[in-house]
């Protein structure tokens, strides 16, 4: 070992909430080594600004009693006609928020608002085109919003099931959408996606009759290889038929939440 | 695909960590640790941040890439296993009550200051 018997900095910014010590220039161990170079141990987390970021959007969120729901799919998935319809569900018991991520277009948000919730429109491409949802841009959007006056905030990603699966963006339960174009294998192709979700909906089943290949029970069984005990809700965002299954889970979820 | 970002955090950090009185010298490398699950291509990575790394202390610096295995921990039997396929139940009683004890990692290990020297 290198560093035995020093004192070694420690930095983890963990998800759990424990205080962990965070370095200061200099404060590092310095040590020599025989290849001419000097190691200086750093020992961070790359996305602790992230993950700073996305708990103090969680300790806000929790002072104004918002339950708040990260909604990823890939794109074209459906997941603008899911929150479209989930909304008119919703907004009968509860005051609704969307905040809706788009690389370019505000399409969505003009989608989103018909619904009546306010909705506040981020694109990217101000932030380098990212392909995903970052904490700090969640934050700058809440500029946009009431929060005195919601009750469930609902997140809609960048369609991508690689990248928002790693960013915390401060919410309560992120709930990933398959749809049955996509293929069964996609679970165990993007297996963190599917692991970091809450819930999963395997959308689109109304167009089964079309598609003779797709094996839903294979999709569902993929889904649960990586996510063992995962609520799997087979919906129809058209029809929406499966739609019950899927707002009991999110309405008990914000219930935990909001009492 | 966020790699960019990724790369311009690390060039952040590694900055803040050259202590005041070797604000001149040079990094020969950074190591890093990758969990297999985490959502990195090492490559692109490498890409990233040789380009971002030009016109600072970091230019030209190895960027060494430690890939971490997805190991799990069974909250059912204890067992312990490293995770190589895509399937996160414990094979031993089946049990999908798991712990992912590593593999999600994306950090920082330390930075080799070349001597100034040398």
């Amino acid at each position: 070992m290198l560093l035995d018997g020093i004192n070694r900095i420690r930095a983890y910014h963990h998800k759990d909430g424990h205080d962990h010590h965070h370095p200061h220039p200099g404060d590092g161990p310095v040590e020599t080594r025989s290849s001419g170079t000097r190691e200086i141990k750093v020992v961070r987390r790359v996305l602790d600004a992230n993950e700073i970021m996305a708990e103090a959007n969680r300790e806000r969120f929790a002072a104004q009693n918002i339950f708040v729901l990260n909604l990823m799919s890939s794109p074209g998935s459906g997941k603008t006609t899911t929150l479209e319809k989930t909304l008119r569900h919703l907004m009968r018991d509860y005051r609704c928020a969307v905040i809706v991520g788009d690389i370019c277009t505000t399409a969505d948000a003009d989608r989103l608002a018909a619904s009546g919730a306010p909705v506040v429109q981020i694109n990217t491409d101000e932030f380098g085109g990212d392909c995903h949802l970052a904490a700090h841009v969640i934050e700058k959007a809440l500029g946009g919003l009431d929060l005195a006056a919601i009750d469930i905030l609902i997140v809609e990603n960048i369609g991508n099931l690689v990248c928002p699966a790693e960013f915390d963006i401060g919410e309560d339960k992120r709930a990933v959408i398959l749809s049955v174009t996509e293929g069964e294998d996609k679970p165990l192709k993007y297996p963190l996606m599917f692991r970091e979700c809450d819930a999963a909906l395997l959308n689109k089943i109304d167009l089964l009759p079309y598609l003779e290949d797709f094996d839903v029970k294979l999709a569902a069984d993929n889904i649960r290889q990586i996510h063992p005990g995962i609520p799997v809700f087979e919906t129809s965002a058209k029809t929406e038929e499966g739609f019950e299954g899927w707002l009991d889970w999110l309405r008990d979820s914000a219930k935990e939440k909001l009492g | 695909m966020h790699e960019m970002g990724v790369a311009m955090q690390i060039i952040e950090i590694a900055q803040a960590s050259i202590p005041a009185d070797m604000a001149d010298a040079r990094v020969a490398r950074v190591n890093l640790k990758v969990g297999k699950l985490s959502a990195i291509v090492a490559d692109s990575l490498r890409f990233c941040f040789e380009v971002v790394a030009r016109e600072t202390p970091l230019a030209g610096a190895e960027l060494h890439i430690e890939e971490v295995p997805v190991q799990a921990r069974c909250n059912a039997c204890r067992h312990e296993w490293t995770i190589d396929q895509p399937a996160f139940a414990c094979p031993d009683c089946k049990s999908g009550d798991i712990t992912l004890l590593s593999g999600r990692e994306l950090d920082i290990e330390s930075l080799e200051l070349a001597e100034e020297d040398a």
